[in-house]
């Protein structure tokens, strides 16, 4: 088992023909991943790489029974093929795409907490169920499967603990990352409500930085509903205030979302917290010892 | 991206707020005949991208003309938490009866527009929040309906009794969603909203910040763009599309991805030193974008050692390899000679046996992991201090 994304997640491709859309629908396709379509308006009856290519989505989505989207669209463009996926009532939409407008994203999240539509990002690397599919950018031979999920705001910093983990030998049972906005689809809470019912992950790593208080919500979630154990890292300890540290997310503003904070909420919620993230294994040693 | 108070104030005015007759000067003289103008009494207001200017002895009252010249001259170059006063804004006095807070801020917690609004103006409104935040009501919109009437009306009467002004104050208010809705804000306040003794609601002073993510589509917004007021490096890395940010340490950090760039200068402070920035190549695989973040880092005289982090994932380990050797060539055959400083880099993922081999090629090695990589440095900037 894992969650999200498993050997039934059948792709579609938004973005199908772009620089990256390509790039990497061909890197997905290499791992396993069943991509059964690819959306570019005004390219329909194309295929790449014997992949259909269809000028909207919903056509995608009857012919060839897509269940899960994902977005390499650019920014200006991304929020209305979120609204698209929505429309056409994906399970899942991952959507890639870095730079989205967050007013845009706004009226995209209006939308989408009344469609039962699950959305993961923007500005994510997306996810990976090791050995069975890849929905993403992440590159897959640093991950291994196993019991241990991951959970984080970052894309490289998650390859950096993901490899540490698989050279360790700890695999993973998913690895997702949510992303670096202020808004995006699915959060910590979501992601380890998920891993909680999931029965192949034995404890789940989570990766947080500075901005906005969804680790320390996520702290009191683990407190109060979890029974397996979750380790922490939070980057950013050395971020200065008001500085917007790359994420669109990642920003201490008004007095509130400092490292110091979540690493404190997360240690009261008995979250042990890495000091340096190749700590991680450890924690994760010990938690699953 | 911050704005000006008195680009933040053209903007309300575009939507219909009222805001005092004002113009901006860049030199004493300026401000005299801008007095002239106005031909009343006029308050001279520094315009630096700070809070606290009237703290700092940045807003000054002048009766005369000439006595706004002389408060200009003063304000102007005065330096404001670091930032060199270069303009100030001139405008007319306006007769305070009450003054009340309105903000819109983009609210991360409820993914909507949130409004707060406070009879209790005109002071720093942070410690409104933190010392009495019973006297702040707040209030999310749905962005896809917009601010309701009612709604408006509701705020409103959170600030005034009197009919006439719940009635402005509700048009106000709806005009400050407009002007944050259309110009993809991420803040907008006015604070004081002042009442005149006659009954009449000012904008007084403003604030705006922007999305940077939707400036492609203000292109009127972009070109407000402050350039005296930003880091020099930090708007060539802008340039560049490079995120950086510039930090007081001594290791200069070039890392791919943001979480791994902020826990790189972690993990340096975690072995005793100090970084120097935040630096983010981001996943392109463009060597000038290494050439141009080598140039930013080694132009800071306080930078005693270099510091890659590359992890490949969408970046590939033999395009930066490649950046690293331009650069360095670029550097040497510059006015400065051959770099002097130490370069210590990680170099793992994509490609990685490739990029090791081009580094090789000119005598560089890479290290294999983060933690050893970060103490190298460390050690290595000690050394050359």
């Amino acid at each position: 088992m894992s969650i999200l994304v498993d050997a039934n997640t059948r792709v579609v491709v938004q973005g199908i023909t772009g620089r990256d859309g390509s790039f990497h629908t061909r890197q997905m396709a290499a791992y396993g991943t069943n991509i059964v379509a690819g959306v570019t308006p005004g390219k329909g009856g194309q295929d790449l790489d014997g992949i259909p290519v269809f000028d909207t989505l919903g056509e995608a989505a009857s012919a060839t029974g897509a269940n899960t989207s994902i977005i390499y669209v650019r920014p200006a463009f991304a929020a209305d093929a979120i609204h698209e996926a929505i429309d056409a009532r994906m399970d899942l939409v991952i959507c890639i795409t870095e730079g989205i407008p967050t007013l845009d994203m706004a009226r995209v999240y209006a939308v989408l907490q009344h469609s039962g539509v699950r959305l993961l990002g923007p500005n994510c690397p997306g996810a990976i169920t090791p050995g069975v599919t890849k929905v993403g950018i992440m590159p897959g031979h640093i991950h291994r499967p196993g019991h241990v999920g991951v959970v984080s705001r970052s894309g490289t910093l998650t390859y950096e603990i993901v490899h540490q983990l698989t050279s360790a030998g700890i695999g993973q049972s998913t690895c997702l990352g949510i992303g670096g906005d202020p808004i995006i689809g699915t959060g910590f809470i979501d992601a380890l409500e998920a891993f909680e019912a999931d029965a192949d992950t034995h404890a789940v790593v989570m990766i947080g930085e500075i901005g906005g208080s969804d680790e320390e919500r996520a702290a009191e979630f683990v407190q109060q509903h979890m029974t397996k154990p979750v380790v922490g890292f939070i980057a950013g300890r050395t971020a200065p205030p008001g500085k917007r540290m790359g994420h669109a997310g990642a920003i201490i503003s008004g007095g509130t979302g400092g490292a110091e904070e979540k690493v404190s909420a997360l240690n009261a919620a008995g979250i042990p917290v890495a000091d340096r993230s190749a700590d991680v294994v450890d924690l994760i040693r010990s938690a699953l010892a | 991206m911050n704005i000006h108070e008195f680009q933040a104030k053209g903007i309300f005015a575009r939507h219909g707020m009222a805001i005092p007759r004002e113009q901006v000067a860049r030199t004493p003289e300026e401000a005299r005949r801008i007095a002239e103008e106005l031909d009343t009494r006029v308050v001279v207001k520094a315009q630096v991208h700070v809070g606290g200017r009237g703290k700092a002895g940045g807003v000054k009252l002048a009766s005369t003309p000439d006595e706004a010249f002389d408060v200009a001259g003063r304000i102007l170059g005065m330096d404001i938490k670091g930032l060199t006063v270069r303009q100030v804004l001139v405008a007319e006095a306006v007769e305070i009866g009450h003054e009340a807070y309105v903000g819109i801020i983009l609210d991360r917690q409820t993914r909507r527009p949130v409004f707060m609004v406070s009879a209790a103006g005109g002071v720093d409104i942070e410690e409104v929040a933190r010392d009495t935040p019973e006297k702040i009501h707040k209030l999310a919109v749905d962005p896809l309906l917009g601010l309701l009437p009612f709604q408006a009306r509701s705020l409103a009467y959170k600030l005034y009794s009197d009919p006439a002004q719940v009635n402005q104050a509700a048009g106000m208010l709806a005009r400050l969603y407009d002007a944050f809705m259309e110009s993809d804000a991420s803040l907008a306040e006015i604070n004081p909203l002042v009442t005149t003794p006659e009954g009449k609601l000012w904008a007084l002073d403003g604030k705006m910040n922007i999305d940077d993510n939707a400036l492609f589509r203000h292109e009127e917004i972009e070109a407000m763009r402050d350039p005296e007021s930003e880091e020099p490096t930090e708007a060539e890395a802008r340039d560049a599309d490079l995120s950086f940010v510039k930090l007081d340490g001594d290791i200069g950090c070039i890392v791919n991805g943001a979480g791994l760039a902020m826990a790189t200068m972690d993990m340096v402070k975690f072995y005793g030193g100090t970084p120097a920035n935040f630096l983010d190549i981001g996943g392109s695989s463009n060597p000038d974008k290494v050439v141009t973040a080598m140039n930013i880092i080694t132009s800071d005289h306080r930078v005693k050692a270099v510091l890659f982090n590359i992890f490949g994932g969408i970046t590939r380990c033999d395009d930066v390899a490649n950046g690293i050797v331009t650069a360095l060539r670029r550097i040497a055959d510059g006015p400065g000679g051959p770099l002097t400083l130490p370069i210590v880099i990680r170099l793992t993922g994509t490609n990685e046996a490739e990029g090791r081999k081009i580094l090789e090629s000119v005598g560089l090695v890479a290290v294999d992991t983060m933690a050893e990589a970060v103490q190298k440095a460390v050690a290595l900037g000690k050394e050359s201090k």
